[in-house]
């Protein structure tokens, strides 16, 4: 038997061959340490040091973090924060995250709290470990702890390097037995502390360096195995097959149009129809060829033109002004000038690069489940509903999947192949096609976001009022530990329960009244729905900003005020305004006329773009440079310019490169990306029908200033810098060309469309 | 009904029976348990399933299994190894690359081809022979980054 939850998952990821995995019991997998431990293992709680942090014979240093990387490398942060507060190297550190086995639920990947939330507890635990273990050296070597020095996990008294004692020596091998303090909350919040003051950041000597991630190497060499290539003796290939009309169930399902198939056969549970088969070759050709026929037929959402306006004549579920300050309507009222503006942002996929895919064997008294997800905890927690076992008998064992950028199709691959296991008593590997992939995965929300300023005679703002309003973030929550939140669960009897929640933007302009509210609608269909919302890399963040963003530049412009001169007027916040300078000064803005009086009438213009956001601590701005060509109306963002401020900097490269992806992504999402449909039906079901960046449209260069804050708290940079984006690149299209485009995707068509009318 | 087909994969010959009509990445991943080559789309839109057919880059997800049929088959495990590595490879992990890394073999085994035919691309000669490979994660500028510094240029 096979468990890699006894080996470090860098071993684990880097076993070569076939990924083949034994079965597990979840009980048996609990020991972190790889051998018979003294004194038991205490309960993988959150109170217990040793849910944290393990010290194995050989001194290397085990770190269980309850969040997880999708590829930026927050788990090489996490190490470096370790490897600083227990005083050993970095390459002695192993991360592992991931397996509901071995770590605790600290919320998996979510608002990109790995580092901000994740990495307290994980600092917290560390230098407990380290306290505990300088204890043990000193009665060990006769001398008063803080007489003592640590250097690579090596205790020795200061002045006398002869007498020391290894970490390995002091405890390698054996579990701490140590309580720590915990607020009894999961998830995000979780947090955990013992005794021990973490260090100063003067004395971080990890933290701070540009460790590049180990990972990225087995990756290049495609040694590193994937959810995709998990492998179970015995097990079943499954396909699901997606109603053709949305809102409409199987009626009759045909199994002799899979006869020629051998070994193919039909499982169907309520809504739910799949084939599943030996080879995986002949699953895909037996969903092909089934023939189902579905009923009744169904128009559940509105003409895709008629959008915006079903929208705006939809009725409210709930509302919210969480910005109120002073008498808008009064100072409205009152004003010498009123300008308004609303902007459109569509319904966009996570259009993962791979369909989602989840291996899962579950027997009758315990089930394993091996998923993409970013948070397996939550997928334990749905398969056991689904499948009626209780949380503790299911393990969720995460492997690399095929990107994951918030609530995609991962966890409801992780519930079919769940369901179809218990129904086949067999091991089932679900992948998706392309087309359940892009057509059937919660979808970011549609909204209109309206804006009104009122300025007086000389131009200040007196009143600044911000409404958006569309579907709610969250038809389906941000993970599937509900089945009623995912597909195998509202086939099969769990109905959906959306959850009313919006959002407003979050920025420091500071007008005498200002209100910023929010009105949610209800959804389009209330069963499995291919335009289900729910998160989305920096959920409403994009959509909510592209429209604040592109009307502080409308008001500027209407004021005949310089787009940074203007936001720096009413931002007073030192912090936030030396984020927009820093962008500023980077770009070399310099001020003049808006838009761009020289652009000039040949075929390409040229326009600069200014945007400022903030997100739970972290401040983002942006200038975008762009080039608009007249006749084909293609929009080229050819150069960005990024200022980033999230507190304390943990790794400089990998928060550059995780800017630059971010902005890369923020990019597609504004020129590109919009999900189609008709009546009956999501119409975006590929590349083709659900176009991205291609690497023609990737800029020519980006910069990033980053803004280090050593003595602040480390904060959130997975999606920040996404939010900025889509503003920066409407406001330099303005600039460009005098025309204002204010609905999402920007493509050709509008920007030939908008300069026809300009 | 399935044939014998012999395939040469990373230099290795090997044999298999299969629909003739399967497509070459099923005949990798589910009969040679060669995962390198991924189900990105099915529809030769993505480039995750990407090797070299004879030096070639070439979508398996569409290639029918016997029309390889003694050609030289090439994955991003044939590209080189930690031992010793394609420039590529080098680039891509001095440049740190992926994110998710599912789109790896699009991108690696098309500028691999380029940069055999063109040892020195232009930027555009770049982007243009990376057309339609995708990458989610929004990599691209480490990805020209990279292609620029395997081809000993500074990037």
């Amino acid at each position: 038997m096979t468990s890699h939850a006894h080996c470090s998952r860098r071993d684990f990821l880097r076993a070569g061959g076939a990924l083949v995995v034994g079965v597990m019991l979840p009980g048996a997998a609990r020991t972190a340490l790889g051998q018979t431990p003294v004194g038991g293992k205490p309960p993988l709680t959150p109170d217990e040091l040793d849910s944290w942090i393990a010290v194995l014979p050989d001194g290397r240093v085990r770190a269980f973090f309850g969040k997880m990387d999708m590829g930026q490398g927050v788990d090489v942060a996490i190490g470096q924060i370790v490897a600083d507060e227990l005083d050993v190297a970095f390459e002695r550190v192993d991360v592992v995250m991931g397996d509901t086995a071995v770590t605790c639920n600290q919320g998996g990947a979510s608002g990109s709290t790995a580092i901000q939330n994740g990495g307290v507890t994980l600092r917290f635990a560390a230098a407990e470990a380290r306290r505990v273990l300088l204890e043990r050296a000193s009665q060990k070597l006769g001398t008063p702890a803080d007489k003592l020095v640590v250097r690579d996990g090596v205790v020795s008294v200061i002045g006398a390097p002869d007498r020391a004692v290894t970490y390995g020596d002091l405890i390698g091998g054996q579990f701490f037995q140590l309580k720590l303090e915990w607020n009894k909350r999961y998830g995000n919040p979780l947090l955990a502390k013992g005794q021990a003051l973490p260090k100063k950041p003067s004395e971080y000597r990890v933290v701070g360096h540009s460790i590049p991630q180990g990972i990225v190497a087995d990756k290049v060499y495609g040694k590193l195995k994937y959810v995709t290539d998990v492998r179970v003796d015995g097990m079943l290939h499954a396909r699901v097959l997606r109603p053709p009309t949305a809102g409409c169930g199987p009626v009759s399902v045909d199994e002799a149009s899979i006869g020629s198939i051998v070994g193919a056969r039909v499982i169907r549970e309520k809504e739910l129809v799949a084939v599943v088969a030996e080879r995986e070759w002949d699953a895909v050709r037996a969903a092909r060829a089934l023939k189902v026929t579905w009923a009744p037929p169904c128009t559940p959402f509105p003409a895709m033109e008629a959008l915006y306006d079903h929208i705006r004549q939809a009725g409210v579920t709930g509302r919210e002004a969480p910005v109120s300050k002073g008498d808008v309507e009064a100072a409205l009222t009152g004003a010498h000038r009123v300008i308004e503006a609303e902007y459109q942002w569509p319904f966009q996929s996570h259009a993962s690069m791979g369909p989602a895919c989840a291996v899962a064997d579950v027997r009758a008294d315990h089930a394993t489940v091996w998923t993409g997800t970013q948070k397996p905890h939550f997928a334990r927690d749905g398969v056991a509903k689904l499948i009626g076992l209780p949380s503790e008998k299911v393990r969720a064992s995460w492997v690399p999947g095929p990107g994951s950028y918030g609530r995609n199709d991962a966890g409801d691959a992780a519930l079919d192949a769940a369901l179809l296991s218990k129904l086949t008593g067999k091991p089932v590997r679900v992948q998706y096609m392309r087309d359940e992939a892009t057509g059937w995965d919660p979808k970011g929300p549609a909204g209109i976001y309206r804006g009104r300023a009122g300025l007086d005679a000389q131009g200040n703002v007196v009143a600044y009022d911000f409404l958006a309003k569309g579907f709610t973030r969250q038809d389906v929550a941000t993970n599937e530990g509900d089945p009623k939140d995912t597909l195998a669960g509202q086939l099969t009897g769990y109905p959906p329960k959306p959850t009313v929640i919006f959002q407003v933007p979050a920025e420091a302009y500071e007008f005498a009244n200002k209100r910023c509210g929010w009105e949610c609608i209800p959804p389009l269909l209330d069963r499995a729905s291919p335009l289900r919302t729910g998160h989305l890399r920096d959920p409403l963040g994009p959509e909510t900003h592209f429209a604040s963003e592109s009307f502080i530049d409308e008001i500027a412009h209407a004021t005949g005020a310089d787009p940074v001169a203007f936001r720096l007027k009413y931002v007073k916040n030192p912090r936030h305004a030396a984020v927009i300078q820093a962008a500023a000064d980077k770009a070399g803005w310099s001020k003049r006329p808006y838009p761009n009086p020289s652009r000039g009438k040949g075929n390409v213009m040229l326009g600069r773009g200014f945007s400022y956001t903030e997100r739970n601590g972290t401040i983002v701005a942006v200038v975008a440079e762009v080039e608009v060509d007249r006749r084909s109306g293609r929009v080229w963002a050819k150069r960005f310019t990024v200022a980033h401020d999230c507190g304390l900097i943990i790794n400089p490269r990998g928060l550059e490169l995780a800017i630059e992806g971010n902005v890369v992504m923020a990019l597609s999402r504004t020129l590109f990306e919009e999900v189609k449909f008709d009546r009956e039906r999501v119409l975006s079901v590929d590349w083709t029908s659900y176009p991205i960046l291609e690497i023609q449209d990737a800029p020519e260069r980006i910069d990033v200033v980053l803004i280090n804050q050593p003595d602040l708290p480390a904060t959130g940079a997975g999606e920040p810098s996404t939010r900025t984006v889509p503003a920066a690149i409407a406001n330099a299209l303005f600039d460009a060309t005098g025309a204002r485009i204010r609905r999402v995707p920007i493509t050709p068509e509008r920007v030939r469309a908008a300069l026809a009318r300009a | 009904m399935t044939e014998r087909i012999t395939l040469i994969v990373d230099g290795k010959s090997t044999e298999l029976s299969a629909d003739p009509a399967m497509p070459l990445l099923y005949a990798l991943r589910s009969e040679l348990g060669l995962d390198n080559p991924k189900f990105g789309c099915g529809l030769a839109q993505c480039g995750a399933c990407t090797v070299q057919v004879d030096g070639r880059p070439t979508r398996s997800c569409v290639t029918p299994v016997t029309s390889v049929r003694g050609k030289k088959v090439t994955t991003l495990n044939g590209l080189g190894t930690a031992d010793r590595p394609h420039p590529l490879q080098t680039a891509y992990i001095a440049e740190q690359v992926p994110q998710c890394g599912y789109c790896l073999s699009g991108w690696m085994l098309t500028a691999a081809a380029l940069l055999r035919d063109t040892p020195k691309p232009s930027d555009t000669q770049i982007r243009q022979a990376l057309a339609g490979v995708k990458c989610r994660c929004g990599t691209h500028m480490a990805i020209l980054r990279a292609v620029k510094r395997a081809a000993g240029s500074k990037a």
